[in-house]
């Protein structure tokens, strides 16, 4: 199902060629009437098909960027202060704790106030809100590998701390962090939907979230204009989620056999 | 000692609470320095502008013209006055903006809760007394699924279903304006405004209490206390409840505090969609119009709320699980 989803995210271009922004039909147009137009039209008679496909594509796109944002500063972050220890661990978690104490959403919508709602800053600004829970769990696995053996041999052989960290530790700290990834991608699809909905994000792009929002001004007359992206939000998550259980299963498997 | 354990327990978790909020604090003077403009750009703006003189003498006279440092004093200092600044939006202080439109969203995010936690909780002992059975995996399927929903869109949909297809509930605002309700009935009139957005924010969190609760009553039925109870004759509701659920019950409450600050995030949203005037609509109002103090305002007291709220989660765990607080633990 995720392939599925990302295979027409990145045969956008082909499968619906073509501006999604330029009008192409009378004004909303129920779905299943046409086939020029299977999904029906929006408001000013855009193509819903097209404008949903283009929408996977800039919704997947962000949600994926802020995942890896989020992963990276986490694992940074808490592989320093698992490793390092002592003052500069407690440091750091005061400060994770407290980016967990203001809601996440907040922050984002600060950071995009401050800045403008461009892709760059939203992803960031999604990726600071999020980077707490890989940080505390990698910190964790550091902690509970940090007295082993090979950790004691690269010292001797007179490796550097923060390289025997992260050269030696930290790849075998890993694998719940990454069966982490599906659950900070399917949330930052989520957050990115919300704040497109309520018209913070990239005015210049389809996103399903702002499709909702475009819809919603015309709810009693046309609900499927937000219905049918929603469908698509709920389907997206749905898939993250389940191909990241099967992961971390994959995962524990291997993990058992070796 | 039973009767001061908790209290030892609370002054151990609000001297921690400091440096967390100092860090916070500190983080929104550094977004509010980061911002463009500031409040003369403001202040001007608002009353139809003036010269580079006058912008000059204000900036000297609200100290503007300092380094940052002795701005971040004056600024810390004012927040111990309870001065959050001044909104340019609505043009009164932060403080009165913030807090007029704080009980409505605490009751939002209050009801919301009770129901995740009652209905997660009870349909999670329902799924957990029998793992693998066909009910287990019904409401475990309907769960993940609820838990992919946006919780703007359920609302959206639930408005289309309740209000606009039957009209069964009103779609927006926290009352019927200038209706002149009082008292019970005033009371009747919030709570049926209120029931489709306390679903949209409650139901999510219920699908993940329901989980939470599923799996750890799952994992708990082959621990050696469950069978040792199983082998002294003990079974049926009696089991489940007394053995099986209660320990399964402690992550859920640790969930709770730690999704507080998503729960006002989510409210964020859900106040924009009912058009409920809350203290997450108006951070979204603040972004509209470029009110950064008042953003910053709503910020600073979403995260006391946060700290409250894990406050009393810590407390209630004390009082689930005897072991926490009696020196070795939290």
């Amino acid at each position: 199902m995720l392939a599925i989803l990302l295979a027409v995210a990145l045969a956008a271009p082909i499968l619906a060629p073509g501006d999604p922004l330029a009008i192409k039909g009378d004004p909303l147009l129920p779905p299943w009437q046409t086939m020029a137009h299977p999904l029906g039209t929006d408001r000013l008679g855009r193509d819903v098909l097209s404008a949903l496909i283009h929408g996977a594509r800039t919704t997947l796109l962000v949600a994926t960027a802020a995942a890896a944002a989020a992963l990276f500063i986490g694992i940074t972050v808490g592989t320093i202060a698992g490793f390092l220890g002592g003052w500069v661990d407690e440091a750091l978690m005061r400060v994770a704790e407290a980016f967990q104490t203001v809601p996440a959403f907040l922050l984002t919508l600060a950071l995009i106030s401050v800045t403008g709602p461009r892709v760059p800053t939203i992803v960031l600004g999604i990726a600071i809100g999020a980077w707490m829970q890989p940080a505390r769990i990698t910190r964790a696995e550091i902690l509970s590998l940090r007295e082993r053996d090979f950790v004691a041999a690269a010292r001797v052989i007179g490796m550097r701390p923060l390289e025997i960290a992260f050269r030696e530790v930290l790849p075998n700290a890993l694998t719940p962090v990454v069966s982490l990834a599906a659950v900070i991608v399917a949330a930052a699809v989520l957050i990115e939907a919300a704040l497109s909905f309520l018209g913070f994000g990239d005015p210049n792009r389809f996103t399903w979230g702002s499709m909702i929002a475009e819809g919603r001004t015309v709810l009693r007359r046309a609900p499927f204009l937000s219905i049918i992206p929603g469908i698509g939000l709920v389907l997206t998550v749905l898939a993250v989620h389940l191909t990241g259980q099967g992961v971390a299963k994959a995962l524990r498997t291997r993990r058992h056999a070796a | 000692m039973a009767g001061r354990r908790p209290l030892a327990l609370m002054r151990r978790r609000l001297i921690g609470v400091v440096p967390v909020f100092a860090l916070v604090v500190l983080g929104a003077f550094a977004l509010l320095e980061s911002a463009p403009g500031d409040a003369v750009d403001a202040y001007l703006a608002g009353i139809g502008g003036g010269d580079a003189a006058q912008m000059a003498a204000l900036r000297a006279e609200w100290g503007l013209d300092q380094g940052p440092l002795p701005r971040f004093l004056a600024y810390i200092s004012a927040l111990a006055r309870l001065d959050l600044g001044w909104s340019t939006a609505f043009g009164r202080p932060v403080l009165d903006v913030v807090l007029a439109r704080l009980p409505n969203t605490l009751l939002l995010m209050g009801l919301a809760t009770g129901l995740a936690l009652s209905l997660g909780s009870l349909l999670g002992i329902i799924c957990g007394a029998r793992p693998g059975s066909l009910q287990d995996r019904t409401l475990s399927l309907a769960a993940i699924a609820l838990y992919a929903m946006p919780g703007f869109w359920l609302g959206l949909v639930l408005i289309v279903a309740f209000s606009v297809e039957r009209r069964w509930l009103p779609s927006g605002g926290i009352e019927t304006v200038a209706s002149g309700l009082t008292g019970l009935d005033r009371a009747a009139d919030i709570g049926r405004h209120l029931v489709l957005p306390v679903l949209s924010l409650g139901l999510v969190y219920m699908a993940l209490y329901l989980r939470l609760m599923r799996d750890g009553m799952a994992e708990l039925w082959a621990q050696d206390f469950v069978r040792a109870a199983r082998a002294r004759g003990m079974h049926g509701a009696r089991l489940v409840l007394r053995h099986v659920a209660r320990n399964a019950l402690l992550p859920v409450v640790t969930m709770l505090g730690l999704q507080s600050a998503a729960m006002l995030g989510g409210s964020v949203v859900i106040e924009s969609v009912f058009a409920i005037p809350g203290l997450g609509r108006l951070a979204s109002e603040a972004v509209a119009r470029r009110d950064t103090p008042l953003l910053l305002g709503v910020m600073l007291l979403s995260a006391m709320v946060v700290m409250l709220v894990n406050l009393l989660v810590d407390l209630a765990y004390a009082m689930l699980d005897p072991r926490v607080g009696s020196g070795t633990g939290g």
